[in-house]
Parts: C-alpha cells; structure tokens; sequence
C-alpha cells in the first residue's frame, strides 16, 4: 500500500478526528448491559497488516532465524553465568557452614560409596584401585545425570521467568548445565583429596580431564536441551526421568568394569558395542584413563575420542536445533 | 484509512487477536487417573472428552498504538488485561490474528529472574542482566538502583538475603531494578501500587521519564486515578472484548458508570 496522497483520503461521516486515532464506540453508545457488548468496528484484517507492513513492524515473539538466535545467547552470555552462580550459591545460603556443603557434599556421598561397597560388600571385583574408580564413576555420572535432571525441569520449573522476561529460552537449560558444571569442579577438588589419600601418583595424564570435561558437559547440555522441549509439553516426563536415569546409571558402569563384563566371548558383538560406545560409559571411562594410573588405555574402548567427541558434537548440535525449532511455543498455556 | 496519517508512526498493531489458555486435569474426572489417561490415550479427540479446558481469555481484539502514546487498559478483575499485555510482550503466542510491534515490547518487571536466597546486591545484578543488560551497564546503574529503592535508608540491607526483606522493601527493590531500564515500548502491569505514599510518588515520576523515553507506554491498573494522571487514551477489555477505546475521560466515565452501577440485576 502506498502513502496516501490528500486526493484519496477518505473522511469519515463525524469528522477526523485527530487527537485520539480510533475511538470504535463513542461513550455516549456504550450498553449498560455486559452481555450485549456494542459490535465494535474493525478495520479490515488486510488494512492492518499492510498498516504494520508500511511501518516495518515485525511480528511480536516470532522465532528468530537461527544465526540471530545463537547472536542473542552470546549476547546473555552474562545472564547465563550469573544465573548458573545465582542458584549455585543460593543451595546453601541457610546453612549454618554455608559454602563449605560445595565440598561436603560429594564428599559425604563418596564416603557412603566406600562403606557400602568397600567395607560391607567388599566388593573390588578384581578392580585395582576400586575406590579412587568407584568414586570418579559416581561423580562423573552424577554430572551427566543431573543436567538432564535439571534440563527437564529447565522450562517447566521456571514458567514464571519465561512469561515474565524476554531471552532466548535456551540460555535456561545451558544455565542449568553449567551450574551442574561447577557443581562437578567442587566435586572434582574433593576427588583429586581421594585420590592422593588412596596413593594414585599425581601425573600429566590429569590435564586429559580438561578436554574430557569440556566433551562431556557438551554432550550434557545437548541432552539437557533435548530434554527442556520434552518436559516444558510434557512436564510428566520429569517424573518418569529417574527411573530412565536409573537405568542407564546401571548399564555405564558406574560401579563395576565394562572391560571385564566383556572380556572373552560370552555376549553378542552387539552388546558388547552398545556398552562401550554408551556416552556415559565413554566419559567416565575417559575421566579414570585420565585420573587413575593403573587404569590403563588397553580398558578403554576402541576409538574412545572419537566416540567422546561425536557424542559431544550430535548431542550438542542437535539439542541446539531441536530446542529452538519450538523457541515461540515456551511458557504456552 | 483517514486514521492513518504520515506523522503517526504506529508502535503496535494488534490484529483479531484471540488468546485461548488450555488447562489441563480439569473436566470429568476431575484429574483423576482416568481422565489422565483418557488424556493421553485419546489426544486426537475432542479436547474436552479428553478433560482439558479451554479459556477464551481474549477475543478478537484490534487497536494500533502510535509512538509517543500512552495507553491504559482498565476493565474488572479477569476481563485479559494481563493476558492481553503479555500477548504484546509476545510471551503469549495468540490463537488467531497477529500482533506486529516495533522492537521489542517489555513488560516492566522481575520478579521471576529474582532469588530469595540472593543478597539484595547479587539480584540488582542478576535481574539487570535477565533485562538485557550488559554487565557495564548494571555496574553503572547499580548506585542509582540502590539510591532510588531507598533500601540502604535505614541501614546496609542491601547486602542481606532478600528473604529477610518486609514485603513492602522487597517490592520496592523489586520496581527499582525493573525501571532501571529504558524501553522501546514499555508495558506496567499495576506496577504503581507498591510501596509507601512516597515511594509511590518516586515511582510514577519514574514511570513519566521512562514515558518520554520510551516510544509507547501501555499501563494496566485498577487505579483509576494513576490511569488519568498518565494516559491520554484508555482501551477498556470486558470479558476478553474490546468494549470501548478512545480519550481517558470518555472511556472512564463510562467505565465508573459501569462499575458503580454493578450492584444492578444482571444476568448470570
């Protein structure tokens, strides 16, 4: 639609009236009755749009396209940090020892660990060094499994924050997962005290850690991402997710060895794959490679980078895209 | 098309605009098991065998809103003021029509981004950078945030958890980092009635500055008189309709008529 000159403007029969833009009913026409509300007059659908065209408007909440969408989380990048922070300091905050719980925690987890299955059950399992192993696997796991934990609940725990702010939505399941993150790194610090008091050598196959961590809360996050979309239009799946969780926590070993499970020939090629290329298994395996010296590299499973960094690159890349495709349909309802 | 004049530069434009809420667990069985798994088993039927509610909350809504224009919406208690803002701020998705907006509108509020167990300094930050704030600038504002609450008069509370706030200092805090920032189209959800007298009267001097500032305000208030001391143009909703929208004191005079006349019979 072009600018109109004054040759085609039509005027209405009361006269323009300039001040107020477009009063549909005047007082004096307003019922008294509530359930005959006045029929109120409405310019033609194709008259606003082209009115909003003409101005340049744009369609308010519409997806962004998928390179701005990424331009705008970097841009909250600072948000996502603080509010990952925010919740982490907040856990303790009425604690009387306070910020001390960060360590505390896993490391009471650990020590329940080492009575069950150290002391009661006496269970090594032909495993050198089981407790310096059975520790990693639990906190590493614990890694992956509460980022999709968090990630499920992402959307639909924080309806309040998603209809109330403007953000790219994802910045919430990514805030989760690095608030798992830092959780893990204080979990990490009580480790390497484990580590050094069960005689593991301090050596540079530790650095490993630093790539290894990187692949995994990668691989979380696109999970977590997954995960947020599922739970924010089916909020049931959080109930159900522990169980899943469970499950493959019992399948990862995180408790026993994948290598002597399938040493020799006793189980179908194809179950022998599935065990050892599991990302779960993958990262934790890696994390002891890395961390334990008598975990040697022959206990790790073929390709084991590869299969790290693919997990960590599908996961990621696909959580990303699958989350955003439902970008404008969060906080619905 | 006389309304659409060159020097006018609409803000928003709202187009047939319908919002529906679906609830879930309501209907037959009352959310019972059974009618959850009516719910899932039969998706494809009819939404309320299924027990899921719907709620018409706005109907076939159009206005445009111009730069510079500052706009109340009034209406009884469930009539979709709120849905409808929210709609704007498109953190609604409408059932049918469009709603177009130059930039992107905000609703002035923070609630959500805000923690209890946070120092009262710690929230200034988290919910500056929730806004879209960059860190630079929150730095800079923080003092003026802090000053404006009036959170630190009676002694350093910023530095306490904000759990340990009264009601009253908590919500004030609250509006003080929210206005912290200027908007393209600022929309306030009955943000003017927090605090004391002279909070009060802090807060609406904010709210005209943040006017100027920004190009359309829309204001939604059961406040009659908070309604005339900042709009010029009043849309009036009942029950999810748009009843009425034109000049503060026309739309308002009819409104107290109607609200002050509601002890009459009416049907149910």
């Amino acid at each position: 639609m072009r600018k109109e000159t004054p040759g085609n403007v039509t005027v209405p029969a009361d006269g323009p009236d300039a001040a107020h833009p477009s009063p549909r009913v005047k007082a004096a026409d307003v019922s008294q009755v509530l359930d005959t509300p006045p029929p109120t007059p409405v310019p033609a659908d194709d008259d606003l749009a082209a009115l909003a065209a003409r101005h340049g408007l744009s369609v308010s909440g519409a997806r962004p396209s998928l390179p701005e969408y990424v331009r705008q989380l970097w841009a909250r990048r600072h948000f996502i940090a603080a509010f990952a922070t925010a919740k982490l300091t907040a856990q303790y905050s009425e604690a009387k020892l306070g910020q001390i719980w960060q360590v505390m925690t896993p490391l009471l987890n650990a020590a329940v660990y080492y009575f069950i299955f150290g002391v009661l059950l006496n269970t090594k399992r032909g495993v050198p060094d089981y407790i310096p192993f059975l520790v990693t696997g639990v906190f590493i796991w614990t890694f992956t499994q509460s980022s999709i934990m968090a990630g499920t609940r992402a959307i639909s725990g924080n309806l309040g924050l998603v209809r109330a702010l403007h953000f790219p939505r994802a910045a919430l399941p990514i805030s989760f997962a690095l608030q798992q993150l830092q959780q893990l790194l204080f979990s990490m610090a009580a480790l390497v005290v484990i580590l050094l008091g069960f005689g593991v050598p301090v050596s540079f196959s530790w650095l490993l850690a630093i790539p290894a961590l990187v692949l995994q809360f990668t691989f979380n996050t696109g999970v977590a991402l997954i995960m947020a979309r599922m739970g924010a239009k089916t909020p049931d799946i959080a109930q159900l997710m522990p169980f899943v969780l469970r499950t493959w926590m019992y399948v990862s070993g995180v408790m026993w060895s994948i290598t002597r499970l399938t040493k020799g020939d006793h189980l179908p090629h194809w179950v022998t794959l599935a065990l050892e290329t599991n990302p779960a298994a993958v990262y934790i395996d890696l994390m002891r490679f890395a961390l334990i010296d008598s975990f040697h590299a022959k206990q790790l499973p073929p390709h084991v980078w590869a299969a790290a960094t693919g997990w960590a690159l599908l996961a990621g890349v696909a959580g990303f895209v699958y989350f955003w495709k439902a970008e404008e349909m969060y906080g619905r309802g | 098309m006389a309304e659409y004049t060159d020097e006018r530069v609409p803000t928003v434009v709202c187009d047939g605009v319908d919002i529906i809420y679906r609830v879930n667990g309501t209907g037959a069985g009352r959310g019972s098991a059974t009618a959850a798994l009516n719910r899932m088993l039969r998706r494809q039927q009819t939404e309320k065998a299924a027990g899921v509610r719907t709620v018409h909350a706005v109907k076939n809504v159009s206005f445009v809103a111009y730069k510079g224009e500052a706009v109340g919406l009034i209406g009884t208690n469930g009539s979709g003021k709120s849905t409808l803002l929210k709609a704007v701020a498109g953190l609604l998705p409408v059932e049918n029509g469009h709603i177009y907006t130059d930039g992107q509108p905000s609703l002035l509020g923070v609630n959500a981004a805000l923690m209890g167990d946070l120092t009262g300094e710690k929230n200034v930050y988290l919910g500056g950078l929730a806004m879209g704030m960059s860190r630079e600038e929150v730095k800079e504002r923080y003092q003026d945030i802090v000053e404006f609450s009036g959170i630190n008069e009676k002694g350093d509370f910023i530095t306490l958890p904000m759990r340990t706030y009264s009601s009253g200092m908590g919500a004030r805090l609250r509006f003080s980092i929210a206005a912290a920032k200027d908007h393209d189209v600022l929309l306030i959800d009955e943000a003017l009635a927090t605090g004391d007298r002279s909070f009060q009267k802090r807060s609406e001097e904010r709210i005209r500055e943040l006017r100027q500032q920004a190009g359309t305000v829309f204001l939604v208030s059961h406040n009659n008189k908070s309604i005339r001391d900042t709009c010029e143009r009043v849309l009036w909703l009942e029950r999810g309709e748009l009843r009425m929208d034109g000049p503060t004191e026309e739309v308002m005079e009819a409104y107290e008529e109607f609200t002050g006349g509601a002890d009459k019979p009416k049907a149910a």
